[in-house]
C-alpha cells in the first residue's frame, strides 16, 4: 500500500537529509527534536506547565514533550480528558510541534485538526529503524513528507 | 459543506470529519439520524462548544448530552461546590443551548430521550451509550469522542468505516459464563472482568444465564466492558438483534478464541477494586444513571429506615426518571430515609472530588470506582442491598 521510504531514499542534493512518505491526518508543518514513546499517550497525564509526563510507569515518565516532534503508537484515555490535557499544554505553549502515530483514534484526530497540530500516520517501518530521540525532524503533513536531518554526519 | 456555503460552523465540523474519515480510510460520508455528546465541565469542553456556538452552528439531527453536575442541588443541600468549578458547568450548558442540544443530561439516552432503532446510523459518544446502542438497539455508531459526536451532530453525517460496516460488527471471542449472575451487580463485575481480557475485540456470549438479562443488567455489562476495555459492541446469542445464532454473530468466521468466566474471577475483580475500610462516608448509585426499577428497589430497601447521620446516599438519574420516582412516591421514601436523588449529575465530575477527596464511598459500579480513584476517593464494591445496609449502619 504505502511505499514508505521516498523513492531513492535520500532527497537529491543533500546527503544529510532523508525523507519518508507519510499519510496526512491533520495538516500543517512542524519541526523540532524527536521524542519517541513506546507507550500510548494520554495528554491529561502531563504537567501543562512543563510538558513533563507524570503518568507512573509510562515510557516517558519524567520527560518533557514540550515542543518536541512526538513519535508514539497513538492516544489513549477517555473521550474527554485527552482533549483537556492537550488543550492545557497548548495554552501553556508546551504542546508537541507535530505528532507521528501508528493507530489513529477520533479524539486525537479531532484535537489535532481543531488545535492545528500536524498529525501523520502510515510511515514505513524503515523510518522507525532510522529515527531516534533528539534527531532533528521536519513534518510536512500537507505534502505527506517527513524529513530527518542527520546531524551526526 | 466544507466550502462554507452552509455556514462556517458546518465547514469547521466537516473539516474535522474529513480528517477522521481520512485517518480511518473512509470512502464517503453517510447521514445520521441522531447524536449524543459527552462534554462536561472543563476548559477544553467549554472552548470546543463555544467555538461552534460562536460560528452559529446548529444540530441538524436530534442531539442529547451527558450529565455534568447540578450545582443548585448541592447548594440547596448545604454542600456548595466552589464557584470556579461551577463556572465551566454553566458555560457548557449555555453553549449547548445555543447549538440546539437537548439538555436531557443523562448518560442512558437510549432508554428514553434518544432511542435508535435497529440499523439506524447514529453518532453516540459516552461509551456505555455507544455500547448499548450498537449491541442492544442494533443501531450503528462509532465509539465517538465528545467532539467528533458534536461535529457529526452539526453536519448530520459521519464518515463510513468501522462499526458502521456489517463485516466489522461480527464477534471475535466466544464467552461462556460459569457463574451465577444474580443481579445487575454481577453484570457490572462480569463486564469489568471481561473488558480487561478482551481489549477491543467483540465478545459473543453463547450462554448467559437461565433467564434473559434485564435492561439494567445489559446497561451494567456494556458500561463496564467499555470502561476496562475499549469494547463498543457485544452479542448475546438468541437475545441481541445481530446474534440469532452463533454462526451469524461470528459472520461465518472462526472465533479468535474461547473464554469461560467463572464466579471466582468475578469475586477477584470485586476484591481488587474494593478498599478495605470498614467505615464509609457515602453511597453512590447511578453509574450509569439508575432506571426507575433500580430506584424502586432502593426505595423498598430504605422504606421506614434511617440512613446513618455520618453517611450521604446519592442516587444519580435523569430528570425524567426523578420526576417519575416522585410521582411513584419512591423519591419521598428515599428522602425520608435521608437519601438523595440527584438529576443532571454524573459520577465522574469535579463535584465529588470537592465533597469526598480522601473519603471512602460504597457503590455497585466498578466504573464509578475506577473514574473516582484519580480524584482521591476510594470505594468499596458491593451489591445494592449491601450498600444500603452499609448506609444504615455507617459501615459494612
Amino acid at each position: 500500500m504505502y511505499s514508505g521510504c521516498f523513492e531513492g531514499g535520500l532527497v537529491m542534493g543533500d546527503p544529510k537529509r532523508i525523507s519518508f512518505k507519510c499519510h496526512r491526518i491533520a495538516g500543517g508543518f512542524g519541526k523540532g527534536d524527536v521524542l519517541i514513546s513506546q507507550d500510548h499517550i494520554c495528554f491529561y497525564q502531563t504537567n501543562p506547565d512543563t510538558g513533563m509526563v507524570i503518568e507512573q510507569n509510562h515510557a516517558l515518565e519524567g520527560q518533557s514533550i514540550a515542543n518536541k516532534v512526538l513519535i508514539f503508537p497513538g492516544g489513549k484515555g477517555s473521550t474527554v480528558v485527552q482533549g483537556e490535557g492537550l488543550f492545557q499544554l497548548i495554552k501553556k505553549g508546551n504542546a508537541p510541534k507535530a505528532m507521528i502515530i501508528k493507530s489513529p483514534d477520533t479524539v486525537l484526530v479531532t484535537c489535532a485538526v481543531v488545535w492545528k497540530i500536524p498529525l501523520v500516520d502510515q510511515v514505513d517501518e524503515e523510518f522507525y529503524g532510522k529515527v531516534c530521540d533528539n534527531r532533528y525532524i521536519e513534518v510536512d503533513a500537507d505534502k505527506g513528507l517527513i524529513t530527518l536531518t542527520d546531524n551526526t554526519l | 459543506m466544507l466550502s462554507g456555503d452552509l455556514g462556517p460552523g458546518i465547514a469547521k465540523a466537516m473539516e474535522i470529519q474529513l480528517a477522521i474519515g481520512e485517518a480511518f480510510g473512509a470512502e464517503r460520508m453517510v447521514e445520521i439520524t441522531r447524536a449524543h455528546e459527552a462534554f462536561y465541565a472543563s476548559e477544553s469542553c467549554t472552548w470546543f462548544l463555544e467555538l461552534f456556538a460562536d460560528l452559529n452552528a446548529r444540530c441538524r439531527v436530534p442531539t442529547t448530552c451527558n450529565p455534568i453536575f447540578d450545582d443548585s442541588y448541592f447548594d440547596r443541600m448545604g454542600k456548595p461546590i466552589p464557584k470556579e468549578d461551577v463556572f465551566y458547568a454553566r458555560r457548557t450548558r449555555e453553549a449547548r443551548k445555543k447549538i440546539g442540544i437537548i439538555p436531557n443530561e443523562c448518560c442512558t439516552p437510549y432508554l428514553q430521550d434518544n432511542v435508535p432503532a435497529k440499523g439506524e446510523i447514529i453518532a453516540f459518544s459516552e461509551s456505555n451509550a455507544t455500547c448499548y446502542a450498537n449491541s442492544i438497539c442494533g443501531a450503528r455508531s462509532h465509539r465517538e469522542s465528545a467532539n467528533s459526536a458534536l461535529a457529526a451532530a452539526v453536519t448530520g453525517r459521519v464518515p463510513l468505516y468501522g462499526l458502521l460496516l456489517k463485516e466489522n460488527r461480527a464477534g471475535d471471542i466466544l464467552i461462556k459464563i460459569d457463574a451465577n449472575l444474580k443481579d445487575d451487580f454481577d453484570y457490572h463485575l462480569l463486564g469489568y472482568t471481561l473488558g480487561k481480557e478482551v481489549g477491543a475485540d467483540i465478545p459473543i456470549f453463547t450462554e448467559m444465564s437461565s433467564c434473559p438479562p434485564s435492561p439494567e443488567e445489559l446497561i451494567s455489562l456494556g458500561a463496564e466492558l467499555a470502561t476496562s476495555g475499549t469494547i463498543s459492541m457485544y452479542h448475546i446469542v438468541g437475545l441481541t438483534p445481530e446474534a440469532p445464532d452463533v454462526e451469524t454473530a461470528l459472520n461465518g468466521k472462526a472465533p479468535k478464541k474461547r473464554m469461560t468466566v467463572t464466579e471466582s474471577m468475578l469475586r477477584k475483580t470485586q476484591t481488587a477494586m474494593s478498599c478495605e475500610s470498614g467505615e464509609i462516608d457515602f453511597v453512590m448509585f447511578g453509574c450509569p444513571h439508575y432506571t426507575l426499577n433500580q430506584i424502586r428497589d432502593a426505595a423498598r430497601l430504605l422504606e421506614g429506615k434511617k440512613i446513618s447521620k455520618d453517611v450521604d446516599l446519592w442516587i444519580l438519574t435523569s430528570a425524567a426518571t426523578k420526576e417519575c420516582a416522585e410521582h411513584a412516591g419512591y423519591l419521598q421514601v428515599i428522602n425520608k430515609a435521608g437519601g438523595h436523588i440527584i438529576s443532571a449529575t454524573c459520577s465522574d465530575q469535579i463535584c465529588w472530588e470537592r465533597l469526598y477527596r480522601g473519603k471512602v464511598g460504597i457503590t455497585d459500579s466498578p466504573k464509578a470506582a475506577y473514574y473516582n480513584f484519580p480524584r482521591g476517593i476510594k470505594f468499596v464494591l458491593r451489591r445494592r442491598r449491601e450498600c444500603i445496609q452499609a448506609a444504615l449502619k455507617g459501615g459494612w
